[in-house]
Protein backbone atom coordinates (compact mmCIF):
# COMPACT_ATOMS: atom_id res chain seq x y z
CA UNK A 1 0.00 0.00 0.00
CA UNK A 2 1.35 3.53 -1.04
CA UNK A 3 1.54 6.25 1.32
CA UNK A 4 -0.62 8.23 -1.53
CA UNK A 5 -3.40 5.94 -0.63
CA UNK A 6 -3.97 7.30 2.66
CA UNK A 7 -7.72 8.57 3.79
CA UNK A 8 -7.89 11.98 4.78
CA UNK A 9 -11.77 12.35 5.58
CA UNK A 10 -12.01 13.29 9.17
CA UNK A 11 -15.53 11.89 8.88
CA UNK A 12 -14.03 7.69 8.98
CA UNK A 13 -12.63 6.06 11.53
CA UNK A 14 -9.62 5.55 8.99
CA UNK A 15 -8.10 9.19 8.81
CA UNK A 16 -8.13 9.30 12.81
CA UNK A 17 -5.97 6.53 12.87
CA UNK A 18 -3.75 8.14 10.48
CA UNK A 19 -3.44 11.02 12.33
CA UNK A 20 -2.91 9.95 15.28
CA UNK A 21 0.00 7.58 13.78
CA UNK A 22 1.04 10.62 11.72
CA UNK A 23 1.49 12.32 15.31
CA UNK A 24 2.74 9.42 17.35
CA UNK A 25 5.75 9.27 14.51
CA UNK A 26 6.56 13.32 14.74
CA UNK A 27 6.32 12.99 18.51
CA UNK A 28 8.49 10.18 18.83
CA UNK A 29 10.74 12.12 16.37
CA UNK A 30 11.21 15.05 18.62
CA UNK A 31 12.22 13.05 21.59
CA UNK A 32 15.40 11.65 19.59
CA UNK A 33 16.01 15.55 18.47
CA UNK A 34 15.41 16.44 22.67
CA UNK A 35 18.04 13.34 23.32
CA UNK A 36 20.47 15.27 21.18
CA UNK A 37 19.78 18.67 22.75
CA UNK A 38 20.24 17.18 26.43
CA UNK A 39 23.34 15.50 25.20
CA UNK A 40 24.56 18.74 23.52
CA UNK A 41 23.62 21.07 26.43
CA UNK A 42 23.63 19.51 29.56
CA UNK A 43 27.17 19.47 31.73
CA UNK A 44 28.10 16.56 33.09
CA UNK A 45 27.51 12.84 32.48
CA UNK A 46 24.56 12.21 35.04
CA UNK A 47 22.45 14.92 33.48
CA UNK A 48 23.14 13.67 29.57
CA UNK A 49 21.62 10.04 30.79
CA UNK A 50 18.77 11.86 31.76
CA UNK A 51 18.32 12.90 28.37
CA UNK A 52 19.41 10.15 26.05
CA UNK A 53 16.75 7.61 27.90
CA UNK A 54 13.94 9.93 26.39
CA UNK A 55 14.32 8.23 22.49
CA UNK A 56 15.06 4.80 24.23
CA UNK A 57 11.71 4.15 26.17
CA UNK A 58 8.58 7.15 25.40
CA UNK A 59 10.29 7.57 21.85
CA UNK A 60 10.18 3.69 20.93
CA UNK A 61 6.66 3.40 22.04
CA UNK A 62 5.19 6.08 20.45
CA UNK A 63 7.21 4.68 16.77
CA UNK A 64 5.89 1.23 17.69
CA UNK A 65 2.12 2.60 18.09
CA UNK A 66 2.05 4.34 15.25
CA UNK A 67 3.50 1.14 13.60
CA UNK A 68 0.68 -0.85 15.13
CA UNK A 69 -1.62 1.82 13.88
CA UNK A 70 -0.45 1.70 10.59
CA UNK A 71 -0.69 -2.14 10.28
CA UNK A 72 -4.44 -2.30 11.03
CA UNK A 73 -3.88 -5.83 12.22
CA UNK A 74 -4.20 -7.09 15.57
CA UNK A 75 -1.36 -9.33 15.67
CA UNK A 76 1.47 -7.18 15.27
CA UNK A 77 0.53 -5.33 18.81
CA UNK A 78 2.00 -8.72 20.91
CA UNK A 79 5.35 -8.93 18.41
CA UNK A 80 5.84 -4.60 19.29
CA UNK A 81 5.22 -5.27 22.86
CA UNK A 82 7.57 -7.67 23.18
CA UNK A 83 10.43 -5.08 21.28
CA UNK A 84 9.29 -2.64 23.87
CA UNK A 85 9.37 -4.55 27.08
CA UNK A 86 12.53 -6.16 25.96
CA UNK A 87 13.98 -2.25 25.50
CA UNK A 88 12.11 -1.27 28.74
CA UNK A 89 13.93 -4.26 30.64
CA UNK A 90 17.44 -3.92 29.46
CA UNK A 91 17.83 0.19 28.97
CA UNK A 92 18.22 0.13 33.08
CA UNK A 93 20.76 -2.21 33.53
CA UNK A 94 22.78 -0.36 30.93
CA UNK A 95 22.10 2.59 32.14
CA UNK A 96 22.92 1.92 35.71
CA UNK A 97 26.34 -0.04 34.07
CA UNK A 98 27.17 3.68 32.81
CA UNK A 99 26.15 5.86 35.61
CA UNK A 100 28.43 3.57 38.71
CA UNK A 101 31.39 3.99 35.90
CA UNK A 102 30.44 7.53 35.65
CA UNK A 103 30.57 7.79 39.15
CA UNK A 104 33.52 5.59 40.22
CA UNK A 105 35.47 7.54 37.49
CA UNK A 106 34.50 10.63 38.79
CA UNK A 107 32.29 12.38 35.92
CA UNK A 108 30.15 14.12 37.26
CA UNK A 109 29.89 17.41 39.22
CA UNK A 110 29.23 16.84 42.84
CA UNK A 111 28.01 20.22 43.26
CA UNK A 112 25.25 19.61 41.18
CA UNK A 113 23.87 16.60 42.94
CA UNK A 114 20.87 16.98 45.20
CA UNK A 115 21.85 14.28 47.43
CA UNK A 116 24.32 11.45 47.07
CA UNK A 117 23.37 8.23 48.93
CA UNK A 118 26.11 6.12 46.90
CA UNK A 119 28.90 8.15 48.76
CA UNK A 120 27.91 6.47 52.28
CA UNK A 121 27.47 3.24 51.41
CA UNK A 122 31.15 3.64 49.28
CA UNK A 123 32.56 4.93 53.03
CA UNK A 124 30.75 1.59 54.29
CA UNK A 125 32.69 -0.35 51.96
CA UNK A 126 35.91 1.27 52.06
CA UNK A 127 36.05 1.28 55.86
CA UNK A 128 34.79 -2.53 55.75
CA UNK A 129 37.82 -2.88 53.36
CA UNK A 130 40.14 -1.45 55.69
CA UNK A 131 39.05 -3.13 58.89
CA UNK A 132 39.10 -6.70 57.13
CA UNK A 133 42.71 -5.76 56.23
CA UNK A 134 43.88 -4.70 59.54
CA UNK A 135 44.47 -1.30 58.75
CA UNK A 136 43.30 1.29 60.78
CA UNK A 137 40.12 1.83 63.59
CA UNK A 138 37.76 1.24 60.55
CA UNK A 139 36.83 4.84 60.35
CA UNK A 140 37.23 6.17 56.68
CA UNK A 141 39.77 8.27 56.14
CA UNK B 1 -0.23 13.83 4.49
CA UNK B 2 2.20 11.29 4.60
CA UNK B 3 4.91 12.63 2.47
CA UNK B 4 5.02 15.95 5.08
CA UNK B 5 5.44 13.26 8.39
CA UNK B 6 8.07 11.77 6.27
CA UNK B 7 9.70 14.60 5.68
CA UNK B 8 9.57 16.25 8.94
CA UNK B 9 10.90 13.02 10.95
CA UNK B 10 13.30 12.74 8.14
CA UNK B 11 14.70 16.32 9.25
CA UNK B 12 14.44 16.07 12.81
CA UNK B 13 16.13 12.69 12.86
CA UNK B 14 18.95 14.07 10.93
CA UNK B 15 19.28 16.83 13.12
CA UNK B 16 19.27 14.33 16.26
CA UNK B 17 22.00 12.35 14.47
CA UNK B 18 24.03 15.39 13.79
CA UNK B 19 23.89 16.40 17.49
CA UNK B 20 24.89 12.75 18.79
CA UNK B 21 28.07 12.47 16.16
CA UNK B 22 29.02 16.09 17.79
CA UNK B 23 28.91 14.21 21.38
CA UNK B 24 30.81 11.21 20.50
CA UNK B 25 33.30 13.76 18.93
CA UNK B 26 33.68 15.82 21.19
CA UNK B 27 32.32 14.30 24.10
CA UNK B 28 35.15 14.76 27.53
CA UNK B 29 35.09 10.75 28.71
CA UNK B 30 35.08 7.50 27.25
CA UNK B 31 31.31 7.28 28.90
CA UNK B 32 30.05 10.53 27.37
CA UNK B 33 30.75 8.19 23.77
CA UNK B 34 29.14 5.92 24.53
CA UNK B 35 26.08 7.61 25.89
CA UNK B 36 25.85 9.26 22.56
CA UNK B 37 26.53 5.96 20.30
CA UNK B 38 23.06 4.72 22.72
CA UNK B 39 21.35 7.59 21.49
CA UNK B 40 22.69 7.32 18.27
CA UNK B 41 21.64 3.81 17.69
CA UNK B 42 18.09 4.76 19.03
CA UNK B 43 17.66 7.06 16.44
CA UNK B 44 18.69 4.70 14.13
CA UNK B 45 15.70 2.07 15.44
CA UNK B 46 13.64 5.14 15.63
CA UNK B 47 14.20 5.93 11.97
CA UNK B 48 13.33 2.13 10.84
CA UNK B 49 10.40 2.34 12.39
CA UNK B 50 9.31 5.51 10.85
CA UNK B 51 10.12 3.56 7.10
CA UNK B 52 7.95 0.65 8.32
CA UNK B 53 4.86 2.70 10.01
CA UNK B 54 4.93 4.78 6.14
CA UNK B 55 5.32 2.09 3.82
CA UNK B 56 3.09 -0.39 6.32
CA UNK B 57 5.34 -3.39 6.54
CA UNK B 58 7.56 -5.14 8.71
CA UNK B 59 10.38 -6.11 7.35
CA UNK B 60 12.80 -4.32 9.88
CA UNK B 61 11.53 -5.39 13.04
CA UNK B 62 13.91 -7.68 13.66
CA UNK B 63 16.94 -5.06 12.83
CA UNK B 64 15.02 -2.96 15.54
CA UNK B 65 15.39 -5.43 18.15
CA UNK B 66 19.11 -6.58 17.03
CA UNK B 67 19.95 -2.54 17.40
CA UNK B 68 18.47 -2.86 20.94
CA UNK B 69 20.71 -5.85 21.67
CA UNK B 70 24.10 -4.29 20.17
CA UNK B 71 23.12 -0.90 22.18
CA UNK B 72 22.72 -2.53 25.51
CA UNK B 73 25.60 -5.26 24.93
CA UNK B 74 27.65 -2.23 23.97
CA UNK B 75 27.17 0.24 26.46
CA UNK B 76 27.51 -2.70 29.46
CA UNK B 77 30.46 -4.03 28.25
CA UNK B 78 32.42 -0.69 28.05
CA UNK B 79 30.69 0.68 31.16
CA UNK B 80 32.11 -2.32 32.82
CA UNK B 81 35.88 -2.47 31.68
CA UNK B 82 36.17 1.61 31.64
CA UNK B 83 39.10 2.55 33.51
CA UNK B 84 40.21 6.20 34.83
CA UNK B 85 42.67 7.56 33.17
CA UNK B 86 42.50 11.62 33.97
CA UNK B 87 44.57 13.28 36.36
CA UNK B 88 42.03 15.36 37.83
CA UNK B 89 38.13 15.22 37.70
CA UNK B 90 35.49 17.67 36.66
CA UNK B 91 37.34 19.07 33.71
CA UNK B 92 35.92 20.91 30.90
Amino acid sequence: MSPDSWNLDLATGDAWINLVSAVFMVVGAVMSLGAAIGLLRFPDLLSRMHAATKPQVLGLFLLLASIGLQMRTWWVWPVLLVAWIFQLLTAPVSAHMVGRAGYRTKHLHRELLSTDELDAVVQKAAAKAARKDGFGDGSPH
Amino acid sequence: MMHAVLAVTAVIFSLAAAGAIIRIARGPSLLDRVLASDVLLAILGGALCIDMAVNRHLNNLMLVLAISVIGFIGSVTVARFVADRREQPNEP
